[in-house]
């Protein structure tokens, strides 16, 4: 047999063999947070979008401490438009718009997020309770959240805001109150087809509690598709906000918000437009960006979007 | 060196494949999922192309019937008839899908339509290419359901596509596959998603099917033994590229290419009681950017420097029509899996450590 | 080595470690409308009897819908028997306490089919791995230096613990799935399809581990398949189910050398093997028509609708028993049980 040595010398490469086995992962495909942030990076307007936001975040928070005037500042100079000294003008007692408009933003901002936070993890247990459980658990649960989303949300909403005396966070549960119902809805559809799946049931056979699958197993996996939903949660908390503090039953004088801004100079819209307009400008650009970027990471998410397999 | 396949006669070739090659161009890189693919086929003979996920056997056979996404780059020569189909336009190539080529795929439901019977269906196939009467069509189309061994053909032309089984409907694919007599029938994994028994069934419906008609077929699947069964000549791909090619004899009674003895080594059989199997360590490669040299050094028992800086051709060895893509098919000859491959080839459970140490 | 080769010879004599009695099993079938009345159920399984013992491997084999998977969760108490009891080392599972239950997974473990979906894909294989000893508080004993020693035996590299399971091939998940399931030094391992859904040149790998890691530990196995080609190198006994009931049980050489069920007979020869010449000159015993529904079996022997015995060998008066009476599953003289009337050894090999 003149293969043998041959054969030997081939099964005897051991330094060989190590570099082989590191080859294997190469197979890998990407990691899912890897996959989804270049998808996103792909969106064009949902990029710009977020360094749009990122742009006005840090102008509220960190321009507001800067900028020579606070909210409170009478600068002496009534009603005047736009200019370098006071770059959106200021109102008919003399406060700078440019300050109000940046504190405003703060508050609406910190509101939407709030509502954001509290909504979504609120929504996200009670969905995936329900969804885990099913049976009469699911039933009571979902009925529950039904009857919130039936209820007419700005009436309630204003009612509850009224007897809260205009605190921005006390207004922000309020609204979380009524919107954690639709990430209940969402939380709940994923887990249902997580449930199912090979891991939940590995799970269970070895003995995990239900507390621990629900935690450790079924809302870490339920996260990508209820981040997506908090984002257009966020865009949704900003304008309900807006209402109410138009309608009067948000923030309340001395404090500011957009919604308040707005509703306080909407006489002048003629008159001194600036007031009316820049607070304005800056609702729109909050809610479009983020429901652009609420679109990029829903597009980045998405299953549909495929790779070609290798 | 391309060596010709010298037992080919031009005259009874209808499907010659040239060069073939499809890339995807992805985020991740060029995926190279069919690097050179060659064969001919000849009338009323089985091809039987065998290999694993990855390995580009499904994709070529949707490039010869270009049904490939848009962003598929394919170069190469497909001859039909001595017709190009490369360069064909998209309406000439519809005459040619159906009617000289058709195709059986795993999941029926993609090729049936839900909301028509079958009877229709199959009718509609004929009547695209046939001028012939409704009537005469749908006749047609149960005596098809004949062939194909569906019980009351009759009965079941009025069947929609969800209220048969799924051995039913992949039969009524193959019914509507042979409609038009076809030079061509592709079964890409026909029977992959059947029970064996209904595996059975199905793929003496595909033998009737060709005989009837006389077509050529080209059989796609991962299973050797299905293979075993069917095929006249064989076709073993790995990572896009064919790796070995002759007659079904020839490649499972004397391999030529390390990966093939793996292959077989490593299948626990049903004929006889294996003491231990002779896996091939590793999982097939990437064929994304892929490095030079054979893709199956990395796994290979053989693989010598030659192989990671070289990837060899097809070439015959002794006998002509047997082709392997090996610089040391010689040393494959004549071997049994256990001679090359380690049963425990990635198992390296440390001598000492047994129950005791492992597990306390 | 003689000893195990001793040890299965004697296993009948033996007490089983664990053994399934008449367990029955419906899935309850809702009406579409508001109500969603009960209009029926589905008889996934209908009345399975066997005994696993220690250091065997029983294999399960069938088609799909023919109830395998769901009597491997039934035995694991995954999915609670509409009827029938299942005891491990003389315990009754299905009178267990929770806690009890979960205390007695530690012995009772599961490989899945599918790895990619049995491994939680945001956990490090690290932590799948410590996950057993977590739940029943075993890891603060030096569980880390456990989970190491797990990843080495099942052939992954211990540095590699901290990949996340995407980053693996689906040989090295299976072997993933394997090490947690040993985490808990399990007696018996449930094995459904775990090499199904993996390449045939990775499958061998897979397979070669679990026979070892059998005579290492002393596991028993309940392996679930429907490729009896596989369960024919793994098992020492194999069990053949049809649409929710045990057709016959074997010792394997016995089962492939005079299997005596039709079922069983056409089950082999549909069998292709991988070798041109012994294909071309089989005889195959092709069945005809669809596995009946599991909601409306067939009365009598629920394999007479495909039975090629029933269509082309038996008179009328013997069909008659076929459509009347319920095969039991019994030695019929072939040093096995079958449940077929009219049970014949054949030899198809």
């Amino acid at each position: 047999m003149p293969d043998n040595s041959d054969l030997s010398s081939a099964t005897t490469q051991t330094p060989e063999k190590r570099t082989r086995v590191e080859r294997e992962f190469t197979v890998a495909e990407r990691s899912q947070a890897q996959l989804v942030l270049r998808r996103f990076l792909q969106h064009k307007l949902a990029v710009g979008s977020l360094i749009v936001l990122i742009l006005i975040v840090l102008l509220a928070f960190v321009g507001g401490w800067l900028w020579k005037y606070s909210v409170e500042d009478l600068t002496g100079s009534n009603s005047q438009p736009p200019s370098w000294e006071h770059p959106f003008g200021t109102d008919a007692i003399g406060h700078d718009s440019f300050a109000q408009v940046l504190r405003g933003t703060q508050i609406s901002i910190s509101i939407a997020v709030l509502v954001a936070v509290f909504a979504t993890v609120i929504g996200t247990i009670w969905g995936a309770v329900a969804g885990f459980y099913r049976g009469w658990v699911d039933t009571v649960l979902m009925r529950i959240a039904d009857l919130v989303l039936t209820l007419p949300l700005l009436a309630v909403a204003a009612v509850l805001a009224h007897n809260t005396s205009g605190s921005w966070w006390l207004i922000a549960v309020v609204i979380a109150g009524l919107y954690w119902a639709y990430v209940s809805r969402v939380a709940r559809g994923v887990v249902l087809s997580l449930r199912e799946k090979e891991f939940i049931e590995a799970a269970r056979a070895l003995g995990a509690s239900d507390s621990r699958i629900i935690f450790r197993h079924l809302v870490p996996n339920a996260l990508g598709s209820v981040i997506v939903n908090a984002t257009v949660l966020v865009a949704i908390a900003i304008l309900i906000e807006t209402s109410l503090s138009f309608l009067g039953f948000g923030v309340t004088p001395p404090d500011t918000s957009l919604g308040l801004l707005v509703s306080q100079n909407q006489t002048a819209v003629s008159t001194r437009p600036w007031l009316f307009y820049f607070p304005g400008l800056f609702i729109i650009l909050i809610a479009l960006t983020i429901n652009f970027i609420g679109d990029g990471l829903r597009d980045a998410f998405d299953p549909q979007q495929t790779k070609v397999r290798a | 060196m391309t060596p010709t396949d010298p037992t080919t006669t031009a005259g009874d070739t209808v499907l010659e494949v040239e060069d073939l090659t499809v890339q995807f161009p992805t985020d991740e890189g060029l995926v190279e999922a069919v690097r050179g693919v060659n064969y001919e086929l000849r009338r009323g003979e089985v091809l039987g192309i065998v290999g694993e996920s990855g390995s580009g056997k499904s994709v070529t056979s949707l490039a010869v019937m270009g049904l490939l996404p848009k962003t598929a780059r394919v170069s190469g020569s497909v001859r039909f008839n001595g017709n190009e189909l490369l360069e064909s336009t998209d309406k000439q190539l519809s005459r040619i899908r159906g009617r000289g080529i058709s195709m059986v795929f795993q999941d029926p439901m993609t090729s049936l339509n839900p909301v028509y019977t079958v009877g229709d269906q199959i009718a509609e196939t004929i009547l695209v290419h046939n001028d012939i009467s409704k009537k005469a069509a749908h006749k047609q189309a149960i005596e098809l359901l004949e062939t194909v061994h569906i019980p009351n053909p009759e009965q079941r032309a009025k069947s929609y596509p969800h209220e048969l089984s799924g051995g039913m409907r992949q039969r009524v694919v193959i019914a509507i596959a042979m409609a038009n007599q076809p030079d061509v029938i592709i079964a890409d994994e026909p029977t992959t998603a059947l029970d064996v028994t209904v595996q059975a069934q199905i793929l003496d419906a595909l033998r009737t099917a060709q005989k009837e008609t006389g077509a050529a077929m080209i059989l796609i699947t991962h299973d050797l033994g299905v293979i075993a069964g069917q095929a006249d000549r064989v076709m073993v791909m790995y990572a896009g590229k064919p790796v070995e090619k002759g007659t079904a004899d020839e490649v499972f009674y004397t391999p030529r290419m390390p990966y093939t003895l793996g292959l077989l080594g490593s299948l626990p059989r049903l004929d006889v009681k294996t003491e231990r199997l002779t896996p091939i360590a590793g999982s097939p490669p990437s064929v994304i950017n892929m490095p030079p040299g054979c893709p199956f050094s990395p796994r290979c028992p053989l693989s010598d420097d030659i192989c990671d800086q070289e990837e060899p051709d097809l070439e015959s060895g002794s006998d002509s029509g047997h082709l392997a893509a090996c610089h040391f098919s010689y040393r494959v000859e004549g071997h049994e899996p256990a001679d090359l491959f380690r049963p425990n080839a990635e198992d390296p459970l440390p001598a000492g450590a047994t129950e005791g140490e492992v597990i306390e | 080595m003689t000893e195990t080769a001793l040890e299965v010879e004697s296993t009948t004599s033996r007490t089983p470690v664990l053994s399934a009695r008449d367990i029955v099993k419906h899935f309850p079938v809702h009406g579409g409308g508001l109500l969603r009345r009960r209009i029926g159920d589905v008889h996934a399984v209908c009345g399975v009897s066997f005994d696993l013992y220690p250091n065997e491997t029983l294999g399960l084999v069938g088609e799909s819908g023919c109830g395998k998977s769901t009597t491997a969760r039934v035995v694991l108490n995954l999915q609670p028997a509409t009827s029938g009891e299942v005891e491990f080392e003389g315990q009754n599972l299905n009178t267990l306490a929770r806690r009890e239950m979960r205390r007695l997974r530690r012995s009772l473990q599961i490989v899945f089919q599918d790895p990619y979906a049995s491994l939680d894909p945001r956990i490090p294989v690290n932590e799948i791995v410590a996950e057993p000893l977590r739940i029943h508080g075993l890891y603060e004993n030096g569980g880390k230096e456990r989970v190491r020693e797990l990843l080495a035996t099942v052939g992954l590299r211990p540095e590699h613990g901290n990949r996340f399971p995407h980053e693996f091939s689906g040989g090295q998940r299976q072997r993933i799935g394997v090490a947690r399931a040993l985490a808990l030094e399990p007696k018996v391992l449930v094995l459904d399809e775990p090499v199904s859904a993996l390449d045939v040149s990775i499958q061998a790998g897979v397979l070669n581990l679990l026979e070892d890691l059998q005579e290492n530990l002393g596991l028993s196995y309940l392996f679930v398949s429907h490729d009896l080609s596989v369960v024919r190198h793994v098992a020492d006994r194999i069990a053949v189910m049809y649409l929710g009931k045990i057709v016959e049980i074997a010792p394997a050489e016995q089962l492939f050398e005079q299997p005596a069920h039709p079922y069983t007979q056409a089950l082999i020869s549909a069998i292709p093997v991988p070798d041109p010449r012994k294909e071309r000159t089989r005889q195959r015993i092709v069945i005809t028509g669809d596995v009946p529904s599991p909601a409306n079996p067939p009365s009598g022997c629920r394999f007479r609708t495909r039975c090629p015995k029933f269509a082309n060998q038996l008179s009328d008066g013997q069909r008659t028993k076929c459509v009347d009476e319920v095969p039991e599953l019994i030695d019929r003289g072939h040093g096995h049980p079958s449940a077929c009337h009219y049970a014949e050894a054949a030899q198809l090999i």
